[in-house]
């Protein structure tokens, strides 16, 4: 039986390549079947981990609660440099110059994402906004994001702030944005359960080293990932704490 | 405590839940909150500070050393009622999530208002500490939350 690998569906659609890719070097690496599986939804993906379906999951820190404190699974990587930070962005020509200004009755528009959306959700309350007091509508894409407001469908949209840097500048200029999110510790990760846990060790060292060969830096580049760092247990729990925060 | 004389600063004795003391100089002067930042502190069981993110560091005014090991009531404005802090304790001790609007007392005498999440750190079963998150809160909610908390002290 191959063990399972699958990725959060946040990731950027450019990228899909590179996450077969990594999974091909890291079957090298290890000399063992690893069979990817990318999903549309968050809710079909997460289904599957219920069912057990799943060895080794590039996650999302949202669903990162579910995996550690749940099914057991063990941060082996996080992303070097990259965190995960949403910002609220409105039309270029909007009358809103700060989130204060944002009234009730507002269309939003945003994706499944979870982390940007709960931390665009935050973002909106020193305006006394939240989800009973505007309508929401979720789209597949930033880009789309950026058409509904381009085309006055929308008020302001949450994005993942390297999709919004990711968007041409064509698009950007016709938009402003009104806050970014300075978290900081928030992050994908790697993370491995229990049946593939026995070759923890073994794929933490390569995964460090990959950027270090050619090969695994090309890999490496077509994910948009300058490299892998080490996470600890402590990490890893201190940045499921601090979502369990945001989620109330 | 002595009388309020206004926008100048004044002495005011805070008095803490296990007896001790301490004369502060309070400036009633707010600090806005950084948009889009969270303040992010932790604590042992006790209370004592054990990790703050640059943001606290920058809100409160005092510095990384000075924060870690000690007391976190170093930021107990005196216009917090002590009833708040009993709530959030009997919360999070029986394993709980508090949530809450605080004033906050910076080293500078100046206050910022937070909207605070603090949950208990369970590792392997067992307590080992709480973290405390801060938002920006809405002029709305500080507003309500003055009013409530003037009748309480
Ligand atoms: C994780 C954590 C964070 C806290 N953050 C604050 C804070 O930002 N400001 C504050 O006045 N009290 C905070 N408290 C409550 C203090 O421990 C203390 O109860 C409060 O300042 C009142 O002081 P006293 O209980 O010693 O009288 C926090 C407690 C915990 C466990």
């Amino acid at each position: 039986m191959p063990f399972n690998f699958t990725v959060s569906p946040d990731f950027a659609p450019d990228h899909m390549s590179g996450w077969f890719y990594f999974n091909t070097w890291m079957q090298r690496q290890l000399g063992t079947d690893i069979h990817l599986e990318l999903y549309d939804s968050f809710e079909a993906q997460r289904a599957d981990i219920r069912a057990g379906k799943v060895d080794l999951i590039y996650a999302n820190p949202y669903d990162a609660a579910m995996l550690v404190r749940e099914m057991g699974f063990k941060a082996v990587a996080r992303p070097a440099k990259k965190r995960d930070e949403a910002l609220i962005a409105v039309p270029a020509d909007s009358a809103a110059q700060k989130v204060e200004d944002l009234m009730p009755g507002l269309r939003l528009a945003t994706t499944a994402d979870p982390d940007v959306h709960t931390i665009g959700m935050i973002m909106l309350e020193p305006a006394d906004l939240d989800a009973s007091n505007i309508t929401q509508r979720e789209y597949d894409s930033y880009i789309l994001i950026a058409k509904a407001l381009l085309r006055g469908e929308a008020d302001v949209g949450f994005f993942l702030k390297d999709g919004f840097l990711e968007l041409s500048d064509l698009i950007r200029k016709q938009m402003r944005v009104l806050v970014s999110s300075q978290i900081s510790v928030v992050h994908h990760a790697l993370l491995v359960g229990p049946e593939l846990q026995p070759r923890f060790d073994e794929l933490q060292s390569k995964l460090l080293t990959m950027h270090e060969d050619e090969k695994g830096a090309g890999v490496l580049e077509s994910m948009a990932i300058n490299g892998w760092e080490r996470m600890s247990e402590e990490q890893t729990e201190f940045m499921i704490d601090l979502i369990d925060t945001l989620t109330v | 405590m002595p009388e309020q004389n206004s926008g100048s600063a004044r002495e005011v004795l805070i008095r803490y839940y296990d007896g001790s003391e301490r004369t502060a100089t309070i400036l009633d002067e707010e600090v806005p909150y950084p948009d889009g930042k969270l303040i992010v502190s932790r604590t042992d069981p006790q209370g004592i500070i054990t990790h703050a993110n640059q943001a606290f560091i920058e809100m409160s005014a005092y510095s990384r050393e000075e924060l870690i090991g000690t007391n976190h009531n170093i930021l107990r404005h005196p216009d917090m009622p002590a009833v708040a802090f009993q709530g959030l304790w009997e919360t999070v001790q029986s394993g709980k999530k508090w949530q809450g609007y605080v004033k906050n007392l910076r080293k500078d005498g100046r206050f910022y208002w937070v909207k605070a999440t603090v949950i208990p750190n369970i590792r392997q079963g067992k307590l080992v500490g709480y973290t405390s998150v801060r938002r920006k809160p809405s002029r709305s909610k500080i507003a309500e939350s003055e009013a409530l908390y003037a009748t309480l002290k």
